[in-house]
C-alpha cells in the first residue's frame, strides 16, 4: 500500500469564522427526513440538492409556496442559519448539510445538533455551535428584525457577534481545531498513516487481508 | 487492566492514532456499503484518484431503492436503475463483494452482515446508515456515518471519530407476555428523549436483555441513534456464541470460531466497569408500546393515556402539540382503536425470521380487514426463503397480507412502496417522522411486529393482547 503522498492534493481551507445574514428555522428536533425528504436521494451526486433543502415544509402538493422563511425573499442570501434543539436527527444522510450548503448555509448555530449530523456538517467544513435556548431566541427574533445585517460566528473565540451584541457560543474542542487549523478533511491526514493502519488491521485477531 | 467497558476495549485495539484535531483516528474491520450513500463517495475517489484500501473488509448490498415487486432489470424506475448500475460499477472496479439479488444473499446491510456472520463481536463496523447501530447486538461497535466519511474509509480504512461516554441502560425483570424488544427501546426512547444519548453510546444490559435472543437484542441496538446515540451494544454472550457457530462464516470452520472466541471473551465489559451514566429501565413494567406522534420519542403504552403537551418538559411541548395535529390525535385518549390504513411489517428493526413468525402466529386463520392494504417485507433473501419454507408466506398471503421481495421499503418510501395521501401505518420500522413512509401527510404509527399484525387485522391499532394465537403446524 502506498503512503498516501501520491494523490492530488485537496485544498482543505480553514474557517476560522463564517460572516453572512442569518435565517431562523424555528422548531425542536428538526429531523433529516424534514431538511431532505428520501425521493431526493434518488441520485449519484449531491449536485443540485440545494433546490430541495425543506421541501416538503417550502411547498405545497402543486409546488405552490408555503409560508417558510426559506421562501421569504429577505432571507434569500442568508448564510447562517439559527436552528434550535436536536437538529438534524435522524438519519445519518450527508444529503441534508449538503442540502443546506447548496441552498447557501456556511454555518449553523443552535441550542444542539444530532452528532451524525454534526459530524457530516464538519466533514464539509460547516460550523455547527451551540448556545442556550435564550440566546437562541433572542438571536431568531433579531434575525427577524435584522434580516439584512450581518452574523459573524467567530469559531475560534467560539462568540458570536451580531448588531451591537457579542454572545459566548460552545464549538466542541475537536471541531473547533479542525476548522481552525483546516484539518476537516480528514482523507490525506489519515492516509498519511498507512503504515500504522495496517498494522493495527494485522494485529487484529479477526482480519484476514488479501 | 480492569474497569473497562466493551466500548473501551474495542476503542484501544481498533485507535491508529490521535489527530492534530484530538479525534482519534479508529480502524474500521467491516465497512458495509449500500447504492444510496456511497456514489458520491466512490465519486470522490476518483476526483482525488484514490483507491479502495481494504476491499476485503468492504462489503456491499443494494436494499433502499430496490424494488420488492418486480425486480427485473433495468427496474423501472429509471433513478433506481441508475444507482444500481453506478453501485454495480463502484463494487466491481475495487474488487468489492456485493451480494445483489441474483446471489440469493441480498437483503437490508443491517439484516446481511449478521446473518451471514461478519457482524461478529469486537469489530468495528460502520456503514453510511445511521442504523448500522444494530449489530452492536453481537458486541461489536458499529455506527453510522456519512458520505464523506465513506471518502474516508474507503481510502484509508479508518474514520476519525471522538471518543464518547459509556451510559449503561439496564433493564431488570421479565418482559411480559405480548412484551417485546421493541417496546422496550421505544420505552427507552420515551423516558430518555431523543436527543437523551448524544454523547453517549449505550450498553444494554440487565436480565431482560440477556433473556433476548440475537433478534431482539438487534431490534434495540438498530434504535439506538433514535434516542440520539450513535452507537449502542450487548455484551456477547452464549447467545451470541450459538448464533454465530451457524452462520456462513463459522459454520464449516470450527476452527476459525475457537480462534476468535478468546477475543470475543476478552472484550465483555469488565464485571467492576466504570460507566459515566447508568439508568434502570423495569421490563416488568411494561406493556405493548405504540407512538401517538411524529418522534420515536413520542411513545405510550397501549392502554395508556396520550399526553397533554403541558405535561411534557417545555421544549417537547411545541413538537408535541405540532404532532398530535398531524396525527389527529386528542391528548387523555389511548391509541387503542386509532383506525389505520396501511399495515408495514418489515425494516432493519423487524424483518427477520422470528419477527415474521410471531406475526404469523396471529394472522394464522384470520384476515386483513377489508380497509386495509397489509404487507410482508422480509429482511433478506435468505429470511424470505426460510419463511417460505416453513409455510409463513402462505399464511401471510392467504390472509391477505402482500409477500414481497427483501428491501428496505416503505421504512423509508424511496421504492414504489409508500403511504398515499394521509394514511395511516401501523408500521414495524424505526421512524415516524413526518413524510418518512413516502407520502408529507401520512401517518405512521410504530409498534412491534405482532402488534403490526393485530392492527392489519382489525384495521385500528390494537392491544395484541386480546388476539388469541394460533400454534403453527
Amino acid at each position: 500500500m502506498s503512503s498516501g503522498t501520491e494523490e492530488s492534493e485537496v485544498e482543505i481551507p480553514e474557517v476560522k469564522e463564517a460572516t453572512g445574514t442569518g435565517i431562523p428555522i424555528r422548531g425542536n428536533d428538526i429531523d433529516t427526513d424534514q431538511i431532505i425528504p428520501a425521493r431526493f436521494m434518488k441520485v449519484v451526486t449531491f449536485d443540485g440538492l440545494g433546490q430541495f433543502a425543506f421541501f416538503d415544509l417550502r411547498f405545497d402538493d402543486d409546488d405552490e409556496e408555503k409560508d417558510h422563511p426559506m421562501n421569504e425573499d429577505r432571507f434569500k442570501e442568508a448564510s447562517i442559519m439559527v436552528v434550535n434543539a436536536n437538529f438534524g436527527c435522524g438519519s445519518s444522510r450527508e444529503h441534508a448539510p449538503q442540502a443546506l450548503m447548496r441552498w447557501g448555509i456556511d454555518a449553523l448555530i443552535g441550542e444542539s445538533f444530532a452528532e451524525i449530523f454534526a459530524g457530516n456538517c464538519l466533514a464539509l467544513g460547516i460550523p455547527t455551535v451551540t448556545a442556550d435556548t435564550e440566546t437562541i431566541e433572542d438571536l431568531q427574533d433579531w434575525v427577524d428584525e435584522n434580516p439584512d445585517a450581518d452574523i459573524e460566528v467567530d469559531v475560534e473565540a467560539e462568540q458570536v457577534h451580531y448588531g451591537d451584541r457579542t454572545v459566548d457560543v460552545e464549538v466542541d474542542d475537536a471541531q473547533r481545531r479542525a476548522l481552525v487549523d483546516g484539518v476537516w478533511d480528514t482523507t490525506a491526514l489519515m492516509k498519511s498513516n498507512a503504515d500504522a493502519t495496517r498494522a493495527v488491521a494485522e494485529s487484529l485477531p479477526y482480519v484476514d487481508l488479501d | 487492566m480492569s474497569e473497562r467497558t466493551l466500548y473501551d476495549k474495542v476503542w484501544e485495539k481498533h485507535k491508529v492514532t490521535e489527530l492534530p484535531t484530538g479525534q482519534t483516528q479508529l480502524f474500521v474491520g467491516l465497512h458495509l456499503i449500500h447504492e444510496v450513500t456511497s456514489p458520491q463517495a466512490f465519486g470522490m475517489l476518483r476526483e482525488r484518484d484514490l483507491e479502495v484500501a481494504y476491499p476485503e473488509l468492504t462489503h456491499a448490498t443494494v436494499d433502499h431503492i430496490v424494488p420488492t415487486a418486480d425486480q427485473s432489470r433495468p427496474y423501472s424506475d429509471d433513478a433506481a436503475e441508475t444507482m444500481m448500475a453506478e453501485l454495480e460499477e463502484n463494487v466491481r472496479e475495487a474488487g468489492i463483494q456485493f451480494d445483489d439479488p441474483t446471489t440469493g444473499n441480498q437483503g437490508i446491510v443491517h439484516v446481511i452482515g449478521p446473518e451471514q456472520g461478519i457482524t461478529q463481536p469486537g469489530k468495528t463496523i460502520v456503514c453510511g446508515d445511521s442504523h448500522t447501530s444494530t449489530h452492536g447486538a453481537f458486541g461489536a461497535l458499529a455506527f453510522g456515518i456519512g458520505t464523506s466519511q465513506i471518502r474516508d474509509v474507503l481510502a484509508t480504512g479508518c474514520v476519525a471519530m471522538e471518543k464518547q461516554d459509556v451510559r449503561k441502560i439496564e433493564v431488570t425483570g421479565e418482559l411480559s407476555d405480548g412484551v417485546e424488544a421493541k417496546d422496550v427501546i421505544l420505552q427507552i426512547i420515551r423516558k430518555l428523549g431523543t436527543e437523551g444519548g448524544v454523547g453517549y453510546v449505550y450498553e444494554y444490559a440487565g436480565e431482560a436483555i440477556e433473556d433476548l435472543g440475537m433478534e431482539g437484542r438487534m431490534s434495540i441496538c438498530n434504535m439506538s441513534i433514535e434516542g440520539g446515540a450513535r452507537a449502542g451494544y450487548v455484551n456477547p454472550d452464549e447467545t451470541t456464541y450459538e448464533w454465530l457457530a451457524e452462520t456462513d462464516e463459522f459454520e464449516d470452520d470450527p476452527e476459525a470460531f475457537e480462534r476468535l472466541k478468546p477475543y470475543w471473551e476478552s472484550i465483555r465489559s469488565d464485571e467492576d466497569a466504570v460507566y459515566d451514566d447508568h439508568v434502570e429501565i423495569d421490563g416488568d413494567a411494561l406493556e405493548p408500546m405504540v407512538t401517538w406522534g411524529t418522534t420515536p420519542g413520542q411513545g405510550v403504552g397501549i392502554n395508556e393515556p396520550i399526553p397533554e403537551p403541558e405535561e411534557l418538559p417545555e421544549a417537547k411541548q411545541d413538537t408535541a402539540r405540532r404532532a398530535q395535529e398531524h396525527m389527529r390525535v386528542e391528548p387523555g385518549d389511548t391509541m387503542n382503536g386509532y383506525e389505520i390504513d396501511v399495515a408495514f411489517l418489515g425494516s432493519c428493526t423487524n424483518s427477520r425470521l422470528p419477527d415474521l413468525r410471531r406475526a404469523a402466529k396471529l394472522v394464522k386463520g384470520r384476515e386483513v380487514h377489508e380497509d386495509v392494504r397489509a404487507m410482508v417485507v422480509p429482511g433478506s433473501q435468505r429470511v424470505q426463503k426460510a419463511a417460505e419454507e416453513e409455510g409463513l408466506k402462505e399464511v401471510f398471503t392467504e390472509a391477505g397480507f402482500d409477500w414481497r421481495n427483501a428491501g428496505c421499503s416503505m421504512c423509508l418510501g424511496m421504492n414504489e412502496d409508500q403511504l398515499e395521501g394521509d394514511e395511516a401505518c401501523a408500521s414495524s420500522s424505526n421512524r415516524n417522522f413526518i413524510g418518512r413512509q413516502g407520502s408529507k401527510d401520512g401517518r405512521t404509527v410504530l409498534m412491534n411486529p405482532r402488534m403490526v399484525a393485530a392492527a392489519a387485522i382489525e384495521g385500528e391499532v390494537t392491544d395484541v393482547r386480546e388476539l388469541k394465537e394460533v400454534s403453527l403446524a
